[in-house]
């Protein structure tokens, strides 16, 4: 209704430009968006790890490609690693980048896991890049990372 | 936390074996995000934080939840079997109370 009413007052061609203006600024809000997104996962990421810089490679992250239902998105990790005493994958922390919470979940394994593999089911906001980070014995760092296209988000509302 | 907890375990392995266990329990994981629609209010933040399991006291695998982990959290992992024993699962939540269950494992 209102929309109708300002046509008629501003005429046709001020409200073409009104609404670009408005479209740029919705742009520039969603990118805010986006950088505060950014932000909150680069916390929870300092939080885990400190500011060091993971390697890539030795961590597979196995996700639908496409996620009917943010609910219950199941998720596999697994990293190489010979598990012995002297040479284990301590804590692998996993990441959703745009969830309110970035942080999902931190497995710890041991030698006794024998293999540092582990299995869920997490919950998706939006379509997003999941991240995980692996930190060895020897305290090296590994990253993996999976874009999942998420239909129905599943953070309630 | 009342519900008894689904767990799949080998009743027998040989010894070095890598055996899987999964687990299962049921938990509404209320993340304190979903507002009350007559109050308009947060329901307040309710999960299970904490998932341990341990080998004749030893611990194999630890989980730490945050809110994104789905309802009747599910785990997976695998155990290397030293010896014959028992393995113990334990799961905790915010209000402190916790679930546990034991399985015998036999070498043969």
């Amino acid at each position: 209704m209102t929309k109708r009413i300002q046509l008629k007052v501003i005429g046709r061609r001020d409200f073409v430009l009104g609404a670009s203006a408005a479209a740029a600024v919705t742009a520039l809000l969603s990118a805010t968006v986006d950088k505060a997104w950014a932000q909150k996962f680069d916390q929870a990421v300092m939080k885990a790890i400190g500011d060091a810089k993971p390697a890539e490679g030795r961590v597979t992250l196995e996700l639908p490609e496409i996620a009917e239902n943010g609910n219950t998105v199941p998720f596999s990790i697994s990293v190489e690693s010979p598990m012995t005493e002297k040479d284990y994958v301590k804590t692998v922390y996993v990441f959703a980048e745009k969830n309110p919470n970035p942080e999902v979940v931190e497995f710890n394994f041991s030698p006794l896991s024998g293999k540092a593999s582990a299995k869920s089911r997490m919950r998706l906001r939006t379509t997003q890049d999941i991240v995980a980070i692996a930190a060895m014995s020897g305290g090296e760092l590994f990253i993996g990372k999976r874009t999942v296209k998420v239909t129905i988000g599943g953070c309630g509302g | 936390m009342a519900s008894k907890p689904r767990v799949k375990v080998p009743k027998s392995a040989k010894i070095g074996d890598m055996v899987e266990i999964k687990t299962l329990i049921s938990h509404k994981m209320e993340t304190g995000l979903r507002k009350d629609k007559k109050t308009g209010e947060n329901i307040p933040r309710m999960i299970i934080n904490s998932f341990v399991a341990k080998f004749n006291g030893k611990q194999v695998f630890k989980s730490t939840m945050y809110p994104a982990i789905s309802a009747n959290p599910y785990f997976a992992f695998f155990l290397k079997v030293p010896e014959a024993g028992e393995l113990e699962l334990t799961w905790t939540d915010d209000n402190g109370s916790s679930e546990s269950t034991t399985k015998k494992i036999a070498v043969s």
